[in-house]
């Protein structure tokens, strides 16, 4: 069901370095749980409605007010590295920016 | 021996354009974190918008009455049912390493955009209508200082600020129906008024407010199949995309009549060199993996809240176009200059509001007012004279009490200490002379006293008449009506 290739793409996808014996591992594991998850499709649900979420609820939403958060510097000692009040990360060499 | 002359292939191209536009809310779009441009690096953050574990976003409501509102604008199909999803992907800005966005189910489709392309030489105004395939809504990404910039020169890391994540955005995004780099402009620049007359942006390329993505490729006219589409990225003004589109024309065509192949990738335009350089090659589609925003419930939008915010959209300004030409006589290119900005409409509509001649109006704020606007680096919400006091000077030139001479040469003082133009006139005794008596006996002194000149006029040399006139009009320190004093003088050099 699953193979070795689509197991190392989901892997670059999320950005897990994993071993070949990993591989081979998640493809056994992955496979089993997708198993699992088809005898959902022996399931009639002609007349179901998609859903994609469990409590049917709409339309929540708030009102454009502005509350600044108390403890910025609680905030920021949080990042793994800092400089100043900037986030510190890897060098970025191209503006590959979405 | 006859030779066949190589027929020269005719190209298209073929643009669309992604635009992201921020929106002016005072809160971000899941947090209540300032939205404020320029403020000290990661000052606006909170757990939401750094995507720490555990919290949970909420919508703006005012982000979605932006987005029906400009869908609405734009002419688009609101959808009754919306949802948000999350794109994955990785890079140091998206802290959640995913971006709430929208996919399969927009808030906005089907939409579109009627421009207008002026011919610089001619001035004519040609309209054509694009379309708009959606408009969603999604949150904003951080801001990376580059190894290389000023700061980081020789260094090996970058830099995070995080106050523009969770910034609101709506992206526009065309069909492929524009041809040309200044109708690419011209749509750009027709989105910008859009929401700067519904007061959802302000639509500063500069600021990155207002961000357009060009897809661009080019095909032999009458061919049916789509070319290699290239990205261009990077252009922060109107002339940066109509010249970046002109320029990747020019490359695209130039690459297929060698024989060189278009590469599928995105480009960047680099304003110095005024060329776009290869930025990264695209190897097949990205995979952002979308799925359904578990967090946040999705968005039905009733019939009875669309018609709430219709009501508050004001008059727009294809529509103001189209009425000024119609109903007050103006020309195209007028109406369009008039209409670019909703202060300057809004400051020439209640100038004619006092009864003043609507093409005399436009003629005072598009050239005068225009000029000192331009010189003086003002809005014209920033000048002295109110719209009623233009609307009084140019009923004061209609009305005869004053020559267009004389509005020009108190426009200044108008315009940077505002007031009555009639009490002004009165004060300094300007009003203009049409009393025929008065400016009769004043020409008889004029023509009295320049024999010679009145010799040579009647002896043929008729375009002395300007040298009279003149004289007349200094005589009366420019008071003297030039309609009744061309009348007369034409009637006493003949006598």
């Amino acid at each position: 069901m699953i193979d070795t290739e689509q197991v190392k793409k989901i892997a670059h996808l999320a950005r897990l370095e994993i071993t070949p014996e990993q591989e081979e591992q998640f493809t056994g594991q992955l496979s089993s749980i997708l198993e699992y998850f088809d005898q959902l499709s022996e399931l009639d649900t002609t007349d179901v409605p998609p859903t994609t979420r469990a409590i049917e609820i709409k339309n929540i939403t708030r009102s454009d007010s502005m509350q600044p958060y108390p403890s910025r510097e609680e905030l920021l000692k949080e990042a793994p590295e800092q400089e100043g009040d900037f986030f510190k990360v890897p060098q970025i060499l191209n503006t590959d920016e979405e | 021996m006859v030779t066949a002359t190589p027929v020269k292939t005719e190209y298209e191209a073929i643009i669309g354009l992604e635009t992201h536009c921020q929106l002016n809310t005072h809160s971000k779009i899941f947090c209540n974190c300032s939205t404020k441009f320029d403020s000290p690096p990661n000052t606006n953050v909170c757990p939401i918008c750094l995507g720490y574990p555990g919290v949970l976003p909420v919508l703006n409501l005012e982000v979605l009455a932006s987005a029906v509102k400009m869908g609405l604008a734009i002419n688009g199909k609101i959808a009754s049912y919306s949802k948000f999803d999350r794109k994955q992907y990785f890079y140091p800005d998206l802290p959640k390493n995913y971006q709430i966005s929208q996919y399969d189910l927009p808030i906005v489709e089907q939409g579109s955009l009627e421009i207008e392309v002026v011919d610089k030489e001619t001035k004519e105004v040609t309209r054509k209508t694009i379309g708009i395939t959606r408009l969603h809504m999604e949150e904003d990404a951080g801001k990376l200082v580059h190894a290389g910039s000023d700061r980081l020169a020789g260094s090996t890391y970058s830099l995070v600020d995080f106050n523009r994540t969770g910034v609101p955005l709506l992206e526009i995004v065309s069909e492929p129906d524009l041809r040309s780099g200044q109708e690419a402009a011209e749509y750009a620049q027709e989105l910008r008024r859009l929401v700067r007359y519904l007061g959802i942006s302000d639509g500063n390329m500069q600021e990155g407010s207002l961000r357009c993505d060009v897809n661009i490729s080019v095909r032999p006219k009458g061919q049916k199949k789509f070319g290699t589409k290239v990205e261009i990225k990077n252009m922060n003004s109107f002339s940066a995309i109509q010249k970046a589109i002109e320029y990747e024309i020019e490359r695209q065509i130039e690459a297929i009549e060698n024989g060189e192949p278009i590469r599928l990738e995105t480009r960047l335009w680099e304003e110095g060199k005024q060329r776009t350089v290869t930025m990264r090659l695209k190897e097949g589609a990205s995979d952002y993996r979308y799925f359904p925003e578990p967090d946040l419930p999705p968005i039905e939008v009733s019939q009875e809240q669309i018609e709430t915010w219709k009501a508050q959209i004001p008059e727009l300004p294809a529509q103001k176009r189209t009425r000024y030409e119609t109903e007050l006589g103006l020309s195209a290119y007028d109406a369009r200059v008039l209409t670019d900005e909703r202060e300057v409409a809004e400051y020439f509509e209640t100038a004619v509001a006092t009864g003043a001649n609507a093409k005399l109006v436009a003629n005072w704020v598009t050239q005068d007012i225009a000029a000192y606007l331009n010189n003086n680096k003002l809005n014209i919400g920033e000048i002295a004279l109110k719209s009623e006091g233009l609307g009084e000077l140019v009923n004061l030139i209609e009305e005869g009490t004053i020559s267009g001479k004389i509005a020009k040469d108190i426009l200044p003082e108008l315009l940077t200490d505002g007031g009555s133009p009639k009490t002004l006139v009165e004060k300094k005794g300007l009003i203009q002379i049409s009393d025929t008596g008065e400016l009769e006996k004043i020409i008889d002194e004029v023509i009295a006293s320049h024999p010679k000149e009145l010799e040579k006029y009647r002896s043929g040399k008729k375009n002395l008449k300007g040298f009279f006139v003149g004289q007349v009009l200094k005589k009366t320190g420019g008071r003297a009506d030039p309609k009744l004093t061309n009348q007369l003088l034409d009637k006493k050099l003949e006598a």
